[in-house]
């Protein structure tokens, strides 16, 4: 049976990874190799890697990390951030990505679906909503970490994305994202229904029953967090036990 | 001459199959040149994207005929993804797309409304031992990420299964020197690299990954 998946997430930044990972037993936790390792070895499903450079100087630095990270991780993994051409789709996926998010990019230009989909595969197209709650009680798609209305409805968005050729959603709520008090189950039951791709939740773990409503109430296939993972708050054997218990399928860790 | 060689036909994402094989302590030729293709000792053929551009790509490239001379020769082939669905006769995928015809049967799709691609770790149930497969699980998890799958014409061909949403499809296939799988073994963690070192060890060392072969030896 298909399992769900617990996809912990690292921003990074001049192939570093930045912000807040505090994980015991690392001699460099600022080193995504390293960190990508230990988080295989603990049972992570897949892992995303976003990258946050601010300077154009640094953005080489991401594909060096991706093709370091693929040397020694066998799991899949995807990148995004900064994406903006199906090129730039390209080099990703040839340094060893198995899947390339995109976000802004796709918005201003919705051709870059296509055209990486048609090229490489719609599997390895995934694209990133950020999404906010309106008043009339729909979403609203947003850029900019929030801070930019796109005028987009999210649920629209979502629908257009797959049309297009995504092969993966990546549903993150403004709302809820960095509050730790749950996902955002309506809006994630909204896309998942209104898609036939798999969806990914995104934004507001915090505790174990938060990655199992997402996963049963919010149809997603996959819950990303970042955070609750980092600060060693829940580890993933124990996340993925919890699940099972609760009837979930779930990829069982393995003994090293 | 590359032992073992992997075949680049520009569907981008090689480099965790070169590496799967660079884990197991080989270093492999990737290569789209058609001429490194007879002398190998193993042929990998990976691959992701859609049925009609990896056709077009392996015709374009001439590679279609030196694959197909190479697996008449009875040498050891593996096959991933797009590389297994390659090796069956017709492709349903948008549209109707001959293929290379080494197995009898078709790739179909999943049927409509369920969750497509079928992404992410799902078991596979041996049906049938095979020594590629050795210390691997029944039922061990290994990385799928497709839309379409094998209906192949004989059912003996079918080593391993899945189901997903109710669908049981052959997860991998495979007869006398050919092994093929629909999920990514270079994906699928210590399982996966398992797979790559058998298949590797038995094509190097003995010439064949027939079972029989094994067992003779």
């Amino acid at each position: 049976m298909l399992t769900k998946r617990i996809i912990p997430c690292f921003d990074v930044a001049d192939g570093r990874v930045v912000k807040g990972v505090s994980f015991v037993e690392l001699r460099d936790a600022g080193d995504p190799v390293e960190l990508a390792r230990k988080y295989d070895l603990a049972g992570a499903d897949e892992l995303v890697f976003l990258d946050i450079t601010a300077s154009s100087d640094g953005r080489a630095s991401v594909y060096d990390m991706i093709r370091r990270t693929a040397d020694q991780v066998f799991i899949p993994f995807t990148v995004g951030g900064g994406v903006r051409s199906a090129q730039d789709v390209r080099l990703m996926l040839e340094a060893g990505a198995e899947k390339v998010s995109v976000n802004t990019a796709a918005l201003e230009r919705p051709e870059l679906i296509a055209e990486g989909a048609k090229a490489f595969g719609s599997q390895c197209i995934v694209v990133a909503i950020d999404a906010k709650r309106a008043a009339d009680g729909r979403w609203g798609v947003y850029t900019h970490g929030g801070r930019r209305e796109t005028g987009r409805d999210a649920v629209e968005w979502a629908r257009e994305a797959v049309e297009r050729g995504a092969g993966e959603l990546l549903v993150t709520s403004m709302d809820t994202d960095g509050h730790q008090q749950g996902y955002d189950l309506k809006l994630l039951r909204a896309i998942s229904d209104a898609v036939e791709v798999p969806v990914i939740a995104s934004g507001g773990a915090g505790e174990p029953s938060h990655l199992y409503d997402a996963l049963t109430d919010g149809g997603a296939s996959a819950v990303l967090a970042a955070s609750i993972f980092h600060f060693g708050t829940h580890d993933i054997g124990s996340l993925k036990a919890y699940l099972t218990g609760r009837g979930l399928p779930m990829r069982p860790v393995t003994p090293q | 001459m590359a032992d073992v060689v992997i075949v680049d036909y520009g569907a981008g994402n090689l480099r965790s199959v070169e590496r799967a094989v660079v884990h197991a302590g080989i270093e492999p030729l990737v290569t789209s040149e058609a001429s490194q293709i007879p002398g190998a000792r193993a042929l990998i053929v990976p691959g992701v994207g859609a049925a009609e551009d990896t056709m077009a790509h392996l015709r374009q490239g001439g590679l279609d005929g030196p694959i197909l001379d190479y697996i008449a020769s009875g040498k050891p082939f593996l096959g991933v993804c797009m590389g297994m669905q390659a090796l069956f006769e017709v492709s349903e995928e948008g549209g109707r797309h001959e293929c290379l015809g080494v197995l009898g049967g078709r790739i179909v799709r999943f049927p409509f409304g369920m969750t497509v691609p079928h992404m992410g770790w799902n078991t596979v149930h041996v049906d049938r031992p095979h020594p590629v497969l050795e210390g691997i699980e029944q039922d061990d998890y290994f990385y799928f990420v497709h839309s379409y799958h094998g209906a192949p014409a004989d059912p003996s061909i079918v080593i391993g299964s899945t189901e997903y949403e109710g669908v049981t499809f052959p997860a991998i296939v495979g007869r006398d020197n050919v092994i093929a799988t629909q999920f990514h073994p270079e994906k699928s963690g210590r399982s996966g690299l398992r797979l790559y070192a058998n298949f590797l060890r038995l094509a190097l060392e003995h010439g064949s990954i027939a079972p029989a072969a094994t067992a003779a030896s």
